[in-house]
């Protein structure tokens, strides 16, 4: 089986005053595992029933390869849907919702038997084929909805949040089944979500969407390391976001490798650096900026957001030892909440200025060696000016 | 083990007496006098002797069932019997389209109230109000004749198709009303997976609505059938030689052949048939619910159960 190109092109759809989809421009390539990622309302669900066939755009097309999918009715386009309420026949048992399909295309009996039961074992439903959905608990329901709708052998399957109605371990089980099962069957997949760690594990690419726009299209370590946008920023993953004033931007030395661009930042919400290890009492008293490389050339005075991720930001008792490096960003400020969960602990810190920020610390070794860092102890935050991010211009 | 009940002495009490069982009795009392002992009365004539001059006498006979399989009894209990298999077909045919359009509709409310409102009236006035429009000289052959349609007016009244036709007009809010309920509880994304997965619109219309609304189906049949079954008034007014029934011959019995062990017969023939009918609609309905109902047991794929 082949999948086909999925080209969205400039798609819109309101309900009333309400604009669902705005000028929408996706290019999905065949047997691409794609993501339609954003909170719930932002008309990810509308795109998929649009190229279900289920809802009409106000303008733009839909092509599978070549052809334009809009006029037809969804019983004629070569995509399948599975829905995230299940929506199996209540009446019909495994086998009989699975091989639906077939008997409306009324095949003979014994085609129709061999292949239910290829894709009944393909989801490991064997033991169940003769039950009624009733009988089966909600990831079996979940299975059987995806063998219905892949005996179609579609040229795309959209998945309209396939796993939300599952609780947490069996969603990734299932996650990791489905995985495998496109990597089996090689053909497109459209999977829409609003849970951001489902939607980087498995896809090859993601579109992040907001408010009936696509903000961003990537691969799950672009959309993370790089977001276009404060509310990709935050919306994938947690982050410390702030507003800052560009100071100075420079090329950096960097062997002429990317990030070309050593960016001074001015960030009031930060406040002042602490003292690092390696400094004197002379230069320790000098007004250090943040310090932040990127690929882009930004202008002097100009308005931007500066990110960074908690987990890329260190934690000490002590004043960091940077080995000369001035790269470093360095605070200071008291642990306000402490969080211990198992394999990391997050930390919300108050910096000297009053304002908070989040840092993640990995347990590495069995009881971390270091001095073991508590509610209200004076602790050193710093990170390097590799590990922030520039997201966007404030005002051009 | 000495003491398992730790409860409060009033929370004993309470438990001793069952208090549903206690609210419930009013009802049973006129149950019991309304409606078991009149049945019961009406089994036991049905197996005694007539009396010369009606009334019963206290002897045990079978003749009235004998007499009842008289094959010009059994044409009686055919022509009943498709007289209210065709009203019943017809009014579900209505009832359909027009459950589904209610159903789905933003003014559920006021179509609800429309088909209530004739229950404002009563039956007899509505059934006078249908011989008015079907009369020789009634609006809708004065309607006829003045288009010049027709130039001598049509025989609508005092036929099989009246009774008929009044049959589905008196019936039809009480075939609308369960059809309406199951459909409203009809999860609508079955259909756009039947769509989804091929089916064309009537495909998913009769594989999968039809069978979801199932129970709503055959209690809305069973509405309709009983009462036609059992029609008295509906055939004496509109109906003609061709339509007298079950009903006609039970009060005839009682009132002028004075035959009260036959005519307790065929009422026990009418009451067997509501009987069965809704025995279908329980058995039917539990099924229904049965598969409605979630299984709570998830797999376990921590010690890989299924796997």
């Amino acid at each position: 089986m082949k999948g086909s190109q999925v080209t969205i092109n400039h798609v819109a759809k309101k309900f009333g005053d309400f604009t669902a989809l705005d000028d929408i421009n996706i290019t999905i390539q065949p047997g691409e595992f794609f993501s339609l990622l954003g909170p719930s309302g932002c008309g990810k669900t509308t795109l998929l029933r649009i190229i279900a066939g289920f809802e009409f755009p106000d303008d733009g097309t839909v092509l599978f390869d070549d052809t334009n999918v809009i006029p037809l009715p969804p019983d004629k386009r070569h995509s399948n849907t599975v829905f995230q309420t299940y929506a199996l026949f209540p009446h019909l048992t495994v086998y009989e919702n699975v091989a639906f399909p077939l008997r409306l295309k009324k095949l003979d009996r014994k085609t129709i038997d061999e292949k239910v039961r290829y894709y009944v074992h393909l989801v490991q439903l064997d033991d169940h084929i003769a039950k009624k959905p009733n009988q089966l608990s909600g990831g079996q329901k979940q299975r059987v909805a995806i063998a219905r709708a892949l005996i179609n052998e579609p040229k795309v399957l959209l998945l309209d949040e396939p796993l939300s109605a599952l609780d947490a371990k069996l969603r990734a089980n299932l996650l990791i089944d489905l995985d495998n099962l496109h990597d089996k069957i090689g053909i497109t997949f459209i999977y829409v979500t609003h849970d951001q760690s489902e939607a980087l594990s498995v896809s090859d690419r993601i579109a992040v969407m907001n408010a009936g726009h696509v903000l961003q299209i990537g691969t799950p370590s672009e959309i993370y390391e790089s977001p276009s946008t404060q509310f990709v920023a935050q919306f994938i993953g947690e982050t410390n976001l702030f507003e800052a004033q560009v100071v100075d931007c420079v090329p950096h030395e960097s062997n002429g490798k990317p990030p070309d661009y050593m960016v001074t930042l001015s960030v009031p919400a930060l406040g002042k650096q602490a003292p690092l290890a390696s400094d004197t009492e002379a230069t320790a008293s000098l007004d250090r900026y943040m310090q932040v490389t990127d690929y882009v050339h930004t202008s002097k005075d100009q308005k931007v957001a500066f990110t960074i991720r908690p987990e890329k930001i260190r934690i000490t008792k002590e004043p960091p030892e940077t080995g000369g490096r001035t790269d470093i960003n360095v605070f200071s400020g008291i642990v306000e909440e402490p969080v211990y969960s198992g394999f990391q602990s997050k930390f919300y810190v108050r910096l000297e200025n009053g304002s908070l920020i989040k840092v993640f610390k990995q347990h590495t070794d069995y009881l971390d060696n270091g001095p073991i860092i508590q509610w209200k102890n004076k602790v050193y935050v710093s990170w390097s000016a590799d590990d922030g991010y520039i997201v966007e211009d404030i005002e051009k | 083990m000495k003491n398992t009940d730790e409860r409060p002495p009033a929370a004993r009490w309470k438990n001793k007496i069952n208090q549903g069982a206690l609210y419930s009795w009013p009802m049973g009392l006129w149950f019991i006098i309304f409606f078991i002992a009149p049945l019961i009365i009406i089994t036991i004539y049905s197996f005694l002797r007539k009396g010369i001059y009606g009334g019963v006498e206290p002897q045990f006979s079978l003749r009235a069932y004998k007499q009842m399989c008289n094959p010009k009894y059994a044409i009686l209990v055919l022509r009943t019997l498709r007289i209210a298999l065709i009203s019943t077909f017809i009014t579900i045919l209505l009832a359909l389209p027009c459950g589904y359009a209610m159903a789905r509709s933003k003014h559920q409310t006021i179509l609800l109230f429309l088909v209530i409102i004739p229950f404002w009236t009563n039956s007899l006035i509505r059934i006078f109000a249908w011989m008015s429009i079907l009369n020789n000289d009634g609006i809708l052959n004065q309607i006829l004749m003045g288009l010049h349609i027709t130039h001598n007016y049509i025989q609508f009244l005092y036929n099989q198709g009246a009774v008929i036709l009044v049959s589905v007009y008196m019936y039809l809010p009480y075939a609308i009303l369960p059809i309406f309920t199951s459909i409203d509880k009809f999860d609508f994304s079955l259909l756009e997976a039947a769509r989804d997965l091929g089916a064309n619109k009537s495909q998913s219309m009769f594989r999968v609505l039809i069978p979801g609304i199932r129970s709503g189906i055959i209690t809305a049949v069973i509405f309709t059938f009983i009462p036609v079954f059992g029609a008295y008034t509906v055939p004496l007014l509109v109906g003609g030689k061709d339509s007298y029934m079950l009903g006609n011959i039970i009060v005839d019995q009682v009132q002028k052949t004075r035959n009260w062990p036959l005519a307790a017969a065929f009422s026990m023939v009418i009451t067997l048939v509501s009987v069965i009918g809704i025995l279908w609609i329980s058995r039917t309905n539990k099924k229904d619910a049965k598969l409605k109902s979630v299984s709570t047991k998830e797999e376990n794929y921590i010690t890989g159960g299924q796997r």
